[in-house]
């Protein structure tokens, strides 16, 4: 989980690390938007190589829920 | 592993025409600073819209009679059409019938009409080329005519379609030669997607009905019929950052290509944010990975060739040279070929 925080967190230019909790509702961060969401997508393809679906990113809405829809997915 | 290698037929020529109407991305009705992001990241500026009287078909028209011309090919000679779209003339009789008349085609014509979009000129080229190696001669000359007008399955009130999408028409000229090493081949499909790329109502599954043009509000901005294509960004973004890189890497595996030796890398021409991912991701150099979409959008299944023709016209014509095509995109379905190209035919843009 602190490695997916991480990797979640990089795709972020202005909000601050401790912003990202397994509990933060990431939909509700300012800096979040369709691309941000596409870049996720991609982050997920490539570290943990899981192709998710619009619906994934749709149904969570914490980083935690994410984390083991990818978990369940690998 | 749908791998193929379909030796004894060679690439001819390419063409490609586009409506003369241009529609401007910054001239869209939305929220300035968001149009911006958006242009930036879709990597479209314009695009070409076909008018209510013109189809698919007029475009690959124009751009058939431009190759055949060019390459002086005897229209007797021309043994096979296939027609790929997702947007024919009616929804019978068979769009490429037409065509073989309206070319003045032989009546000794094999025809067909493939149902494909994005990954669609692939897909066509496996199949023309494939009837041709496998005819021994007997088919010697095709046209592979593929081209849609995706504008008129676009809500021009949906923010997440209408701004990527443009019609294109191109053909695409394959003969019989004996000893060539032809086209190689990796293709494949996953139906599980296939609410990602759709049009809901107007097939046998759900007919047309009263309801069918009321415009439903799906979002702020986000507007559309159920006679419009419903495109979910995220699941098509996510399968093709994913698919693309693999379909490639496999078609280089299997039949040893040395990755450093493709001169040209062109891939169907999604958005320019997804593209660059597929393009990194496979570490491929910038300068081997040519561009349409700035000037004419997300052309479906045209978009391959169309590159081809504004992008490498005079390379095209004056050198050897050795390519990847890659496509994916509805279905959802997407493949890769590679192929050798030998200065070949390829006139310029052709306006309709």
């Amino acid at each position: 989980m602190e490695k997916f925080l991480e990797n979640f967190a990089a795709q972020f230019d202005d909000t601050d690390a401790s912003e990202f909790r397994a509990n933060t509702e990431f939909k509700n961060l300012a800096e979040w938007s369709s691309l941000t969401a596409l870049s996720i997508i991609a982050m997920i393809d490539e570290e943990y190589d899981v192709q998710l679906k619009g619906d994934d990113i749709r149904i969570s809405s914490t980083i935690e829920e994410l984390f083991n829809l990818v978990n369940s997915k690998k | 592993m749908a791998h193929l290698e379909v030796p004894n037929v060679v690439f001819r020529g390419v063409s490609a025409c586009v409506p003369k109407t241009i529609d401007k991305n910054c001239d869209y009705p939305m929220d300035e600073t968001d149009k911006a992001k958006l242009i930036a990241s879709i990597g479209v500026e314009q695009k070409r819209i076909a008018n209510d009287d013109t189809c698919s078909s007029d475009l690959c028209y124009k751009a058939a009679e431009q190759l055949i011309a060019d390459l002086k090919w005897d229209k007797n000679e021309i043994d096979c059409l296939i027609f790929v779209s997702q947007t024919p003339d009616y929804i019978l009789p068979a769009t490429s019938c037409i065509l073989q008349d309206r070319l003045g085609l032989s009546k000794e014509c094999y025809t067909q009409d493939i149902s494909l979009g994005c990954s669609g000129w692939v897909y066509g080229l496996s199949s023309i080329a494939s009837l041709i190696s496998c005819s021994n001669g007997s088919l010697r000359k095709g046209l592979l005519l593929v081209g849609d007008t995706t504008s008129k399955t676009t809500s021009y009130k949906d923010k997440s379609s209408w701004p990527l999408f443009g019609d294109a028409g191109t053909a695409t000229a394959i003969e019989y030669e004996d000893n060539n090493q032809g086209f190689k081949f990796h293709l494949a499909t996953d139906g599980d997607g296939a609410n990602a790329i759709i049009i809901p109502v107007g097939g046998y599954r759900k007919r047309y009905s009263n309801d069918s043009l009321i415009y439903k509000e799906y979002e702020e901005g986000i507007q559309r019929t159920d006679l419009d294509c419903y495109l979910d960004g995220m699941s098509v973004f996510s399968f093709a950052v994913s698919k693309a890189p693999k379909s490639v890497n496999s078609l280089l595996e299997k039949y040893s290509i040395d990755k450093d030796s493709i001169d040209y890398f062109t891939f169907h021409q999604a958005n320019l944010y997804l593209n660059e991912k597929v393009r990194t991701k496979l570490k491929i150099d910038s300068s081997k990975v040519p561009y349409s979409l700035k000037n004419y959008g997300n052309t479906s299944c045209a978009t391959i060739p169309l590159t081809m023709v504004t992008e490498l016209r005079n390379v095209l014509v004056s050198n050897n040279l050795k390519h990847v095509g890659c496509a994916f995109g509805v279905g959802l379905s997407w493949g890769s070929v590679y192929f050798e190209t030998n200065q070949i035919a390829c006139p310029e843009i052709i306006e309709y």
